[in-house]
């Protein structure tokens, strides 16, 4: 285990509340995560889980509650140091969010570009990029001649180009069939144990989250290895939401063995 | 048909004026702090002004063309036909080349903004934007409403210089008038408060057809159905408001200069 005390929060999230008209979407949430951990956002649909993470990103205001990023708190920042804290976060959006009248090259460098990175430099660090989530080849193809599997993984080098220091997946195999699904969480492990760069993934498969506890990325062997006698990834956390509240935050080994009923009925 | 609370109707619209005087603020903003998109301007200003060109030209013309028609047989009642090309020039120049011009620059554009911006809401590129640490209102409005101004002043210019042509054309050809006489009446028709009037327009009248297409596109809601309503209320509420504002500045500008 970790040792917590040691280490500066990357992310504090504190009695976070929001509603939208009478709707109340998030009640009280509170997590804490490390630098090198990830903490899994599992829940059914609706719960509040991308709400949540927009929040984080300062895409939605709290209506109570706060957010410190890198020590910093996000609510009382001003729209000029939100940009200017986002360029530590990377993030990847439920849809892609991939902009349509760009081809892939621009669309993954667009961060780059806007802060006038020179050109060749930028081209390389695309090429880099798109060579970690194996699409190499669809370098000048637009969103629109990709499929949703492919955007996905556009969508993760861009969020990857600048090396953040925060990742944001919003539920990056959503709508995806099981085998594109499991190569997109490979590419989220394999990030978690190169980069070992603190990130937060929403889903609500069960199967990936369960994927990404116990198994583990082999440079040796370039490939994705279950982690052997059963064990699980010690950086890998879960924070369950139900309805906007916190049912569960903890360890792999506590999830799996707590005796909530709800959550054994959720897990079932 | 849902119905409202008076007092949730009156908050509501209260608050779109609110978040459209922001946004009207910050795009004029972006105009003068770094970074400038120069780029994403030029760009807009070929989209929304070489783009229209040719509906402003043919709307404009086709205007002078009719109302030269349409007045000479008024004015042959009072024996001023020798009048007709100084009613068409200050008629296209103070009010139908600003708003026709406007309407048909409303209607083209206004709605294409709503709908791309609403696009891009609805597909969430505008929070990848800002996720990605730009601003979407200095990216996106700020370079639609500098180019949309911009453009907007140069396509009523050639509006009235080709309804003018139009009215002359028909009157030379038609009526019988002295081609000559046409266009010494016209330009001496017009005194410098004319001109101030009819380039004064086309300017609130820009900004209102950028601002109202963005605003509703950024607000778009509830997916493509969202981006159609959009559209549609973007091009209404522009056209209604070019209009309240002509009369407006109409007023404005009698009042100072007399006429």
């Amino acid at each position: 285990m970790p040792d917590q005390t040691a280490k500066e929060p990357v992310l504090e999230v504190r009695n976070v509340s929001v509603a939208f008209d009478a709707n109340r979407v998030l009640d009280d949430v509170s997590f804490t995560l490390y630098s090198g951990e990830t903490y899994v956002l599992l829940g059914p649909a609706g719960g509040g889980k991308s709400v949540l993470l927009k929040i984080i990103n300062g895409l939605i205001p709290p209506d109570s509650g706060s957010i410190r990023i890198f020590g910093q708190e996000v609510t009382t920042m001003t729209q000029n140091e939100l940009f200017k804290m986002r360029r530590r976060v990377g993030m990847v959006f439920q849809e892609s969010a991939l902009f349509d009248s760009m081809n892939v090259e621009d669309n993954v460098a667009y961060r780059l570009n806007e802060e006038g990175v020179d050109p060749k430099e930028s081209h390389q660090r695309v090429e880099e990029s798109l060579a970690f989530v194996e699409l190499s080849q669809a370098i000048n193809k637009f969103p629109s001649e990709l499929s949703g599997g492919m955007r996905r993984r556009v969508s993760i080098a861009r969020a990857l180009i600048t090396k953040p220091d925060l990742i944001l997946y919003d539920s990056p195999t959503g709508g995806l069939d099981p085998i594109t699904s499991t190569t997109i969480v490979e590419l989220v492990l394999k990030q978690r144990d190169e980069s070992h760069t603190a990130s937060v993934m929403i889903t609500h498969r069960l199967q990936d989250a369960f994927f990404l506890a116990t198994h583990r990325w082999d440079a040796a062997s370039k490939s994705v290895q279950q982690i052997p006698n059963g064990g699980v990834d010690e950086s890998t956390k879960f924070l369950v939401l139900n309805e906007g509240k916190v049912v569960f935050d903890g360890t792999t080994l506590e999830l799996t063995h707590s005796e909530d009923p709800w959550l054994q009925n959720f897990l079932s | 048909m849902k119905f409202v609370s008076p007092t949730e109707f009156v908050k509501d619209k209260l608050v779109s004026v609110q978040e459209y005087s922001l946004l009207c603020g910050r795009a004029l903003a972006g105009l003068f702090s770094r970074p400038i998109y120069f780029s994403d301007i030029f760009t807009q200003m070929d989209s929304i002004g070489i783009g229209s060109l040719p509906i402003v030209v043919l709307s404009g013309f086709f205007t002078g063309c009719v109302l030269a028609l349409q007045s000479v047989s008024s004015l042959k009642e009072f024996g001023a036909v020798s009048m007709t090309g100084t009613l068409v020039s200050l008629s296209m120049v103070k009010e139908l080349g600003p708003v026709l011009t406007g309407l048909m620059v409303s209607g083209r554009n206004a709605s294409g903004m709503a709908s791309e911006l609403g696009s891009m809401k609805v597909t969430e590129q505008l929070d990848a934007m800002r996720a990605l640490g730009v601003d979407p209102i200095r990216k996106l409005v700020t370079p639609r409403v500098s180019a949309t101004v911009f453009m907007l002043f140069w396509l009523t210019v050639i509006s009235d210089a080709v309804g003018m042509l139009g009215g002359g054309l028909i009157g030379v050809f038609m009526l019988g008038l002295n081609g000559h006489s046409y266009w010494r009446t016209s330009y001496r028709a017009l005194i410098y408060g004319d001109v101030v009037q009819g380039m004064t327009k086309p300017v609130f009248f820009g900004f209102i057809i950028a601002t109202v297409g963005c605003y509703f596109g950024m607000n778009t809601k509830g997916g493509t159905q969202g981006v159609g309503k959009a559209t549609t209320q973007a091009v209404v509420v522009a056209s209604v408001m070019i209009i309240i504002t002509d009369f407006l500045i109409s007023r404005a500008t009698i009042g100072i200069f007399g006429r």
